[in-house]
């Protein structure tokens, strides 16, 4: 399987997610760089962290104009898995390709720590190794993840199984505890904890692992039946 | 073609909790300005651009919706005025 | 129009209009001899900056030169931007720390801030990329408000960089006392990482080469930071805040990520980043260093301001921009590299034979002064020297504090600040950014792997300058033992370090008493622990009208952990290890925790260390590590014996029994400043670990019951508490004094 890491100016977790790929789960991973225009070639795609273009007037406002999104675009229209961590979730929700948005930390300070999250939904394709009701060591590193929706968004990512992870202490201020979400096709996934910061217990969790082999997983499924 | 300057309030909609306006709001309390019941933090953004005079609205309008608030959290006004040039 | 508003040479004379930029009647008469003619005003703003102590070191040259600087690994001391170490395979670590005092105490967030870019370009102008950032702080006591705001704005600065940009913020220290109420200091460090073949000097070499300016435009900000640096803080200060830049960090990843592929291409000559006096120290410096000269045309530099006059274009301290020397012929693809990151380049210059700084704008000559006249012909002061009066009585006093009830000492301890957990610090510090930090901030060290090798790197910054105030010289040599025993704690061999002298007014010959004795003290201890210093800063004039901070000589010292496996963490790790003391019980009070806390200020004669025993601790310490016989390892430092044996129990929900190792229950408690170790051991590896540390007292036992139990020597129990009810004062303490009221 070949991953494509986005890489927008002020990305800063391109690094580790391109690890996470090539050492954590030994796939094929290239950087693509935000003027490119086409993903044909890659079947999944990765937002990384950090603070693209500074994060200057809101977090992901200024890259979801960068001619790599209409290509993003297109691959979570054409199925394929498409990860946004940190920033690469709020590009997505800047872009529309998830609902919501996200304001300053309660506490207004960026916090970084080790965040215990439940994951609530193992049927979708970013989630499906790990166990049902599982709790998962993920490290969190945001100012900005303090998520947001309306009443009847919420509602309507309840009812349609789109809420992926929660914390178990809401440390942000996120509605109903929200730590990532899917689409409601469930291909694209956006959360704020980091899991390519969690692949090996040298650094102190490897409960992250589990997400990406769950995307390989899927992709290998799915290519068994179509070859 | 003429020139304004635009002034851009983009301000938080109705019911979105503002983290740092309520931040400010206590501190003042605790300053003593208890007659304080709320603050609300907005950004101001100046736009000088030059346009024909009756397209400046709606290219404002579509800055707005497109980039510079986000309509899910936020909500924006706008003044416009004609620079006069010497 | 502008130059109009300038005075001319005759007024500047006459007037004695450069006592305003901070120099002396000879200091101008120096320069009309360099000159052999009246400098005009914009070659005046050339020499005060570079004559100022942040550029020239002329307060401290004298002392500086007593540094050992050289070392088997050294493959560049100090001199340029940073001080680079060999660590094995070709790779080597690059590092340096930087003060950022002065605008830090103007505008706290911004302060700080650029404070960290400007530490992050002196790495990877070397040709490093940078891949840990770490900084030691210092504020006056929580309870004023004005030090609160500061405190806040500072770590919310050194977040707001360090998080945007993408190094890891791994560790620090902060202390706080009423000394540096007015006079805050920030100094932060950077480590990077460099294969031998890409290091790169500051050198503008090869006559018509041209001159590159990259990065962000040039603005009005930060004019006469540098001097502004060198002078005490008064209430004009506040007056002063244009003097304090603003901070991009978006830009400087950019930055970062074109030098990177710049530095690779085999037609750079030289590159310098534009830090303290900007233009005028980067271009000045590369030429001298060269044995060349520059001119350049002040039209091509990029303005954020109309009407900019070459006086405030030289001096301008304006963030994120880097000079560059590249070969004639070359500057597209440089350009071209430049533009993929959305950077502007622009050539404003080239490389002369002439030896001279020679400035063009609108067509005219504006400046033309000798390189080496600024560069490296300041002058240097001796200034004199004087024993202050306090020192004497401190020798001569005993102190020994009163203690009836242990355990609520121990606590009220535990809740000091420069005690407390810093956990509402470093939760803001994006510390994980890169994947590679093994030891996050809390412990002794940091450490951060090599991705690709079995190698990690251990890192520190140290300073208990209580100790350097009651005896700079005992206290200087005890600053570089502390940072080596945080080093050698953490399973890493200490390889040099960087320093930050901080200091009050060295016209004063009390206070350059204390850079001297100090200096000497930093200096034989560095010899004596094979730990050459690389590079540092020096930072004086910390006063305000209250009077002078501590001497503060902070140390940031890195090490070499050769295999991960090594890594070691002051932490217990399992219930039924057996814990060791190593050291010696001796009474220590002056200058500890304790004296602070029940006499309000710290007095008496400071510890004395002894050297030769130090390092027969690092090796032996470091010998039970690679052994793998230890579990963890924690020096006894702040809060002595007591307040270390509990922190090694936070976050890991075990206990400890232990006795104290002398009947001396005070001393053993609570004395600071010897070279004292707490030691963790599997009960399988007694034996082996005995036998290699003999001195080592089996103490007691790790348990699974949460609970702290001290004992006396006699046997009877002194401190029985639990350590989640101590856990929570002591993570709690910083948080509360930020919020509480007042």
């Amino acid at each position: 399987m070949k991953f494509a890491v986005i890489m927008f100016p002020g990305s800063n977790c391109d690094l580790d997610m391109f690890h996470a790929i090539q050492d954590g789960i030994g796939e094929e991973v290239s950087y693509v760089w935000h003027n490119d225009t086409n993903l044909d070639e890659y079947d999944g795609v990765l937002l990384p962290g950090g603070f693209s273009y500074g994060d200057y007037l809101r977090a992901g406002a200024i890259a979801h104009f960068s001619p790599i999104m209409e290509a993003v675009k297109k691959a979570a229209a054409e199925g394929k898995p498409v990860l946004g961590v940190c920033n690469g979730f709020q590009v997505l929700l800047e872009s529309g390709l998830l609902p919501g948005a996200m304001r300053r930390n309660e506490n207004l300070h960026f916090i970084c720590k080790n965040a215990a999250l439940q994951v609530e939904n193992t049927e979708t394709m970013f989630t499906r190794s790990y166990a049902p009701g599982q709790e998962v060591i993920i490290p969190v590193a945001h100012g900005e993840g303090n998520y947001y929706c309306d009443e009847k968004t919420l509602a309507a990512l309840k009812e349609n199984n789109q809420i992926a992870f929660t914390y178990k202490q809401n440390q942000n201020g996120s509605v109903a505890d929200i730590a990532g979400i899917t689409n409601e096709a469930g291909n694209v996934l956006g959360m704020m904890p980091h899991p390519e910061r969690a692949m090996e217990t040298l650094l102190g969790s490897e409960d992250g692992k589990k997400l990406f082999e769950s995307i390989v997983k899927e992709w290998k499924d799915k290519h068994a039946i179509t070859t | 073609m003429m020139t304004f300057e635009v002034t851009i309030y983009v301000t938080w909609k109705n019911g979105v909790l503002d983290p740092q306006g309520a931040a400010v709001t206590e501190s003042l309390h605790k300053l003593g300005y208890e007659g304080v019941e709320s603050v609300s933090i907005s950004k101001m953004m100046q736009v000088r651009l030059t346009a024909e005079k009756e397209e400046v609205e709606a290219q404002v309008t579509e800055m707005c919706e497109k980039l510079l608030a986000n309509p899910v959290i936020e909500d924006y006004t706008f003044e416009i005025e004609e620079v006069i040039s010497l | 129009m502008q130059l109009l508003r300038e005075p001319s040479p005759e007024m500047i004379q006459e007037q004695k209009l450069y006592t305003e930029m901070g120099m002396t009647d000879e200091e101008f008469d120096l320069v009309l001899k360099e000159l052999g003619r009246l400098p005009n005003y914009t070659e005046l703003g050339l020499f005060s900056v570079m004559w100022s102590e942040h550029c020239s070191y002329k307060n401290s040259k004298v002392l500086l030169k007593k540094f050992p600087v050289e070392g088997e690994r050294v493959l560049q001391g100090p001199g340029e931007g940073a001080g680079i170490i060999d660590i094995d395979d070709e790779q080597a670590v690059v590092f340096k720390i930087e003060s950022h005092n002065h605008p830090s105490a103007v505008e706290p967030y911004e302060g700080a801030a650029t404070g960290v870019g400007g530490i992050i370009r002196d790495v990877f102008s070397m040709g490093a990329r940078p891949i840990a950032l770490m900084n030691s702080l210092r504020f006056g006591e929580l309870r004023n408000p004005r030090v609160k705001y500061i405190f806040e704005g500072v770590v919310a600065g050194i977040a707001g960089y360090g998080n945007c940009i993408g190094i890891p913020t791994v560790g620090g220290e902060i202390q706080f006392d009423d000394c540096y109420e007015g006079n805050p200091l920030v100094n932060a460090m950077c480590v990077g990482l460099i294969d031998h073949k890409d290091i790169q000097k500051g050198q503008a070499k090869g006559i018509g080469n041209p001159v590159l300016y990259v990065g962000a435009s040039t603005g009005r900000d930060g004019i006469h930071g540098a001097t502004f640096a060198s002078e005490e803080l008064s209430e004009d200060s506040e007056a002063k805040r244009p003097a304090v830049q603003v901070g991009d960090p978006f830009m400087e990843k950019l930055l970062i990520e074109a030098c990177l592929v710049a530095i690779k291409h085999p037609k750079l000559v030289g590159i310098q980043d534009m830090g303290a006096a900007g233009l005028t120290s980067s271009s000045a410096e590369m030429a001298s260093k060269a044995g060349s000269g520059i001119t350049m045309n002040l039209d091509h530099v990029p303005q954020r301001e109309k009407g900019m006059t070459p006086y405030e274009m030289m001096l301008s301290e304006s963030q994120e921009r880097m000079l560059l020397v590249v070969e004639k012929g070359s500057e597209q693809e440089f350009i071209d590299i430049f533009e993929h990151w959305g950077l502007k380049a622009a050539i404003v210059g080239e490389v002369t034979d002439d030896h001279r700084l020679t400035l063009l704008h609108n067509g005219e000559t504006v400046a033309d002064v000798p390189v080496d006249a600024l560069a490296e012909e300041a002058p240097v002061y001796h200034k004199p020297s004087k024993e202050p009066a306090y020192f004497k009585e401190f020798q001569a006093q005993e102190y020994r504090p009163k203690v009836e009830n242990y355990s609520e000492t121990l606590k009220t301890l535990l809740q000091q600040p420069t005690i407390a957990s810093k956990e509402w610090v470093y939760e803001q510090y994006d510390h994980m950014v890169r994947t590679s930090t093994v030891v996050a901030p809390g412990s002794d060290a940091a450490v951060v792997r090599i991705r690709g090798t079995k190698k990690a790197l251990a890192m520190t910054t140290d300073c208990n300058s209580r100790f350097i105030y009651l005896d700079p010289y005992e206290g200087g040599k005890l600053a570089v033992a502390e940072a080596a025993r945080n080093i050698v704690a953490s399973g890493a061999e200490p390889l040099g370090l960087t320093d930050c002298l901080n200091y009050g007014s060295p016209d004063k010959p009390e206070i350059f008493w204390q850079l001297e004795r100090s200096t000497d003290g930093l200096s034989e201890a560095c010899r004596e622990l094979g730990t050459p210093v690389v590079g540092g800063n020096v930072s004086l004039y910390n006063e305000t009208s209250k009077g002078a901070i501590y001497p503060t000589p902070v140390i940031g010292m890195v090490g070499l952990i050769h295999d991960t496996n090594h890594i070691t963490t002051q932490a217990v790790k399992q219930a039924g290890d057996l814990v060791y003391f190593l050291g010696e019980v001796t009474p220590a009070f002056a200058g500890t925790e304790l004296q602070k806390l029940q006499e309000g200020r710290i007095f008496g004669k400071a510890p004395v260390v002894d050297l030769k025993l130090e390092k027969k601790r690092h090796t032996e310490i470091l010998d039970a590590i690679h052994k793998e016989t230890t579990a963890s390892v924690h020096d006894v430092s702040e809060g002595g014996f007591a307040a270390s044996l509990t922190e090694k129990l936070f976050g890991t929900g075990l206990g400890a029994e232990v006795t104290l190792p002398s009947e001396d229950t005070l001393a053993a408690s609570f004395s600071e400043g010897n070279a004292n170790y707490i030691i963790t051991v599997p009960a399988e590896k007694q034996e082996m670990f005995e036998e290699i540390i003999t001195e080592a007292v089996l103490i007691g036992k790790v348990t699974e019951q949460p609970t702290l139990r001290i004992n006396e020597k006699s046997g009877a129990n002194l401190i029985t508490e639990s350590v989640a009810s101590l856990e929570e004062l002591w993570r709690g303490a910083i948080a509360c004094a930020v919020k509480s009221k007042g």
